[in-house]
This record gives structure tokens, C-alpha cells and sequence, in this order.
């Protein structure tokens, strides 16, 4: 498996639990879990989607993605309703490790609560609380 | 448990070195994986890895009466080993409950090495101890005194038969021989299905040979693999699948018991077999998406008809499996159940052991 290096891109948003937000206009924004999440987990074997259309809230689960061991809840890191899922992730589920911030996007959500944005960390804050813990 | 308990196999180093995923197993810190579980998965089913297994236990039994003592506390023949013979057994309880699950080997006349699986190594001991009284027998702890490798794969026995120099006993067989200068055991045993060896040597020299057998080419191997490798193949877990509640019939194991040899169990363990069981152990296949993992209900329509005790994705298949105690009536190959994985229902066929057949 080829594995990305541990980065945390800049121009994303950030959760304390390890899910990251790419903000497409005032209304839109891409979700995925971050380098520290799949690094955690292993190699992803599964990934639950959720199905468009679907709301979900801030902090609440809305995907799971599963390695060979474990489970792991997927946090959203803002409300909204989903309006597309990486369909290729069901047969090629190891892209959130090789490629997370990329290929291995998980949803894309229509927001409901833009202002949310303002609760979530920025890319030095979230590597912060990465070495605190 | 916390952290400063743990204990460290003389290993422990070597396997930091290499960058493995270290995890609490047991009471000992262990690695669960070091490149990816998939990878060390496919290693052992096509070349050869290499497992520290050291945190297993070692129980030796010697004295006149060792025969008739095991042949009390295990449940199989104990007088079908010969010398330098293996054998797979029970520890059960007065009522048939198993209590571990272990390989015992003839070292000698009256030397016989039992392995026990660490959790209950300590709780093992002391029922071997027990029951040792009303015999000419000593029962000695010599854990500290073997570190263990299992080397797994199609191609273990050549790696290891080239980079230590030596020559290893047949399958369900044990040699006496010299690794790094010092006694050592080999074992034609495994847990992965594969062809392979087991290996106890002196933890002094461990970290020795483990770097030895790297340079051979095997390739290290956690715990995760060990995991998947089992399952595949339907080896049973204690403590999973196997527990002090379920007697050896209804997991499964009934032949791996003599009940004529009057262990401590057998007259629950003959009525079990003799009335049937409630419930008994089947493998199973998740039928598209989905992994079932230890707990999952079994379900047939609305109702509950069983448990999955393992669980996991099987890097050879490439789908969901594991094992579950369901109503007798429907633990037959092809019958079609749903595992409730955590709350949504996931298609599963009962399928015939092994799950996964080994090539060639």
C-alpha cells in the first residue's frame, strides 16, 4: 500500500475528531477524514456511506469507515444534507488512506448552517491539538 | 489495565525498530501490525512471515505420573503422543466448560510441554496445579524460559531450514535442536493454516534469530494478521469463540475429545455429545457489503438466533466473515441468516470449514 505522508492542507477546515471540511462557495463543502484519522485506523477495507439526500448534523456520525480490526464513526464537522458521495470509494475504499484529502473525499454536503465554519479549527490549531495529544 | 503493567516480549525493541503498531493484548504490549495487516496477511498465505508470540504461555509437566495426570486435565488421548508427537487438546471444567485450548508436546518418556494461550497462562497454571496433587507429577512454569516465533508460509520451512542450519520436525511433530548456541524446540504447529514452524528458543538470543530470519526474508507479522489467518481457516479464539460456558461439542472440537479417558468434563462433554447441544459454532459469509464483528446478533427475521463471536475482513476473500454460536437446527452449510452490524442487516450464508482453502 502506498501511504501518503502526514500533512494537514491549509486550505481546509478542521474537527477535533479528525474530519476535515474544504468550503466550495458559502453553501457548499467537501468532507473527508484526515491523515491523523486513516493513519490511526489502518488500512480502510469498508467505507458506509451515507445516501444523498440524507441530513447531518455537526459532531454526530454520518459514515463509518472500517479497517480490517476496527471500526470508526465518521464526525461531521458541519450540518448539511448530502448531495453526493465518492461512489469509488465502494471498490477502491484504500483511497482515504493513499490520498485522503484528495481521491478519498467522503461527501459533499449542501450546508445548513454555514456560520458553523467559525467552531472548526485551521490547519495550525488542528496540528496543535495533534501534538498536545 | 494501564500502561506501566504491560509486560514486553525480548522482542519488544526489535519490533519498535521496525515501526510496528504496538497494542495492550493480554497483558502484554504487542504488535498488531507493522506494513498493514493485508500485506502481512498475503505474505504468510504465499511466501513466509514471521510472528513474535512470545507472550504465549509454557507449562512443563514431568514425573512417572504424567500420563495419567494429563490424561485427567486434557481432554484428548494423552497416550496416542509418541515421543516427539503433538497434539491439540481441551482444558475443561467439571462441567465441560473450556477453559483454554492448547498444543501439548512429548519431549521425552515423562516430559511432556504444554502451551498456553497468555491470557490464561496464570489461571491454567494453577488448575494444572491443583490437580497435579493426586499425582507423581511436578508442574513447573517455564514461560520466562522460551521466547516463541512462529514462522508461517509455504516457503517458512525452507527459509528457516536455510538461515538456522537446521533440521525441523514434520507437521504435529517436536525436535529438540540447537538455535543460536542454545537448546531450542522446533514445532511443526501453527495457527494460520499454513505449512510452518513454531520455534522456542532462549529469549536471550531471540532478537538474534528474529534478525537472522529477516535477512532470510520473512516478513514480520502482528497480531492483525494472526487474527485474519486464523479465522479464514476457522481456528477457534479462546475467549471468543471458545469460553468456560461452552463445551467443546457445541464449538465444534468433539474431536479433539476421549471421553473414554475419564478427563475432569467428560460426562458433560458425553452428554453434550450424545443429546446435542442448544446451539453449536458455524462459520459464515457476509453476502456483499459489510463486516461482522464479535457481538453482532444473528438474526432470521425478527428473531435472535445467535451471536458472531469473530469477526473480521478476509484479505484472501475479500469479504466479510466470521464464526457464530447459532440454534443447532441452523448451523448447516448454505443456510442463510442476516448479521445485524449495528444495526443495519447484513445478508450471511453458513458456509463449511475451512473458509478459506489453502492452494496446492
Amino acid at each position: 500500500m502506498t501511504l501518503a505522508d502526514a500533512s494537514y492542507p491549509d486550505d481546509l477546515l478542521y474537527h477535533d475528531q479528525h474530519d476535515w471540511a474544504r468550503l466550495e462557495g458559502d453553501e457548499h463543502a467537501v468532507f473527508g477524514v484526515t491523515w491523523y484519522a486513516q493513519d490511526s485506523l489502518g488500512e480502510v477495507v469498508f467505507y458506509d456511506a451515507p445516501e444523498v439526500g440524507a441530513t447531518i448534523s455537526k459532531d454526530a456520525s454520518y459514515a463509518e469507515v472500517e479497517s480490517v480490526k476496527a471500526v470508526s464513526e465518521v464526525i461531521a464537522p458541519m450540518s448539511g444534507e448530502i448531495v453526493e458521495v465518492n461512489d469509488s470509494l465502494e471498490d477502491s475504499p484504500e483511497k482515504i488512506n493513499e490520498d485522503p484529502y484528495g481521491e478519498g473525499w467522503l461527501v459533499k454536503v449542501k450546508l445548513t448552517h454555514p456560520e458553523e465554519r467559525g467552531a472548526l479549527l485551521d490547519a495550525g490549531e488542528y496540528r496543535k491539538m495533534l501534538e498536545k495529544s | 489495565m494501564s500502561e506501566e503493567t504491560l509486560q514486553r516480549t525480548a522482542l519488544y525493541e526489535r519490533h519498535a525498530e521496525l515501526g510496528a503498531k504496538l497494542v495492550p493484548f493480554a497483558g502484554w504490549e504487542m504488535p498488531v501490525t507493522y506494513e498493514g495487516i493485508r500485506e502481512e496477511h498475503s505474505a504468510v498465505r504465499t511466501h513466509a512471515g514471521m510472528f513474535d508470540v512470545s507472550h504465549m504461555g509454557e507449562v512443563e509437566v514431568e514425573g512417572p505420573g504424567a500420563v495419567a495426570f494429563l490424561q485427567r486435565v486434557l481432554s484428548n488421548d494423552v497416550t496416542k503422543i509418541e515421543i516427539g508427537g503433538a497434539q491439540y487438546s481441551c482444558l475443561c471444567n467439571e462441567e465441560g466448560g473450556v477453559l483454554d485450548d492448547l498444543f501439548t508436546y512429548r519431549l521425552g518418556g515423562d516430559r511432556y510441554l504444554i502451551v498456553t494461550n497468555s491470557a490464561n497462562h496464570a489461571a491454567d497454571l494453577a488448575w494444572l496445579g491443583r490437580w497435579s496433587r493426586s499425582f507423581d507429577v511436578a508442574v513447573r512454569d517455564v514461560a520466562d524460559r522460551y521466547a516463541m516465533l512462529a514462522i508461517q508460509g509455504p516457503h517458512a520451512r525452507a527459509i528457516v531450514t536455510a538461515a538456522l542450519r537446521v533440521e525441523l520436525p514434520l507437521r504435529m511433530r517436536v525436535a529438540p535442536l540447537r538455535i543460536g548456541g542454545r537448546p531450542a524446540l522446533a514445532c511443526g504447529t501453527g495457527y494460520t493454516g499454513e505449512d510452518g514452524v513454531e520455534l522456542l528458543i532462549d529469549p536471550e538470543i531471540s532478537p538474534a534469530i528474529w534478525a537472522e530470519l529477516l535477512d532470510a526474508g520473512v516478513v514480520p507479522c502482528g497480531l492483525g494478521a494472526r487474527d485474519t489467518l486464523r479465522l479464514e481457516v476457522c481456528f477457534h479464539l479462546h475467549g471468543n469463540d471458545l469460553t468456560p460456558e461452552r463445551n467443546p461439542i457445541e464449538a465444534g472440537l468433539g474431536w479433539c475429545c476421549a471421553e473414554g479417558t475419564g478427563f475432569i468434563g467428560a460426562e458433560a462433554v458425553a452428554r453434550a455429545r450424545r443429546e446435542g447441544t442448544a446451539e453449536l459454532l458455524a462459520p459464515f459469509k457476509i453476502e456483499g457489503a459489510g463486516i461482522p464483528r464479535e457481538g453482532n446478533p444473528v438474526m432470521r427475521g425478527d428473531e435472535q438466533v445467535g451471536v458472531v463471536t469473530s469477526g473480521t475482513f478476509s484479505p484472501s476473500l475479500e469479504v466479510g466473515i466470521g464464526m457464530a454460536y447459532l440454534q443447532a437446527d441452523l448451523a448447516e452449510p448454505g443456510n442463510e441468516v442476516e448479521i445485524d452490524v449495528r444495526g443495519k442487516r447484513r445478508p450471511a450464508r453458513i458456509a463449511s470449514k475451512p473458509l478459506y482453502q489453502r492452494k496446492g
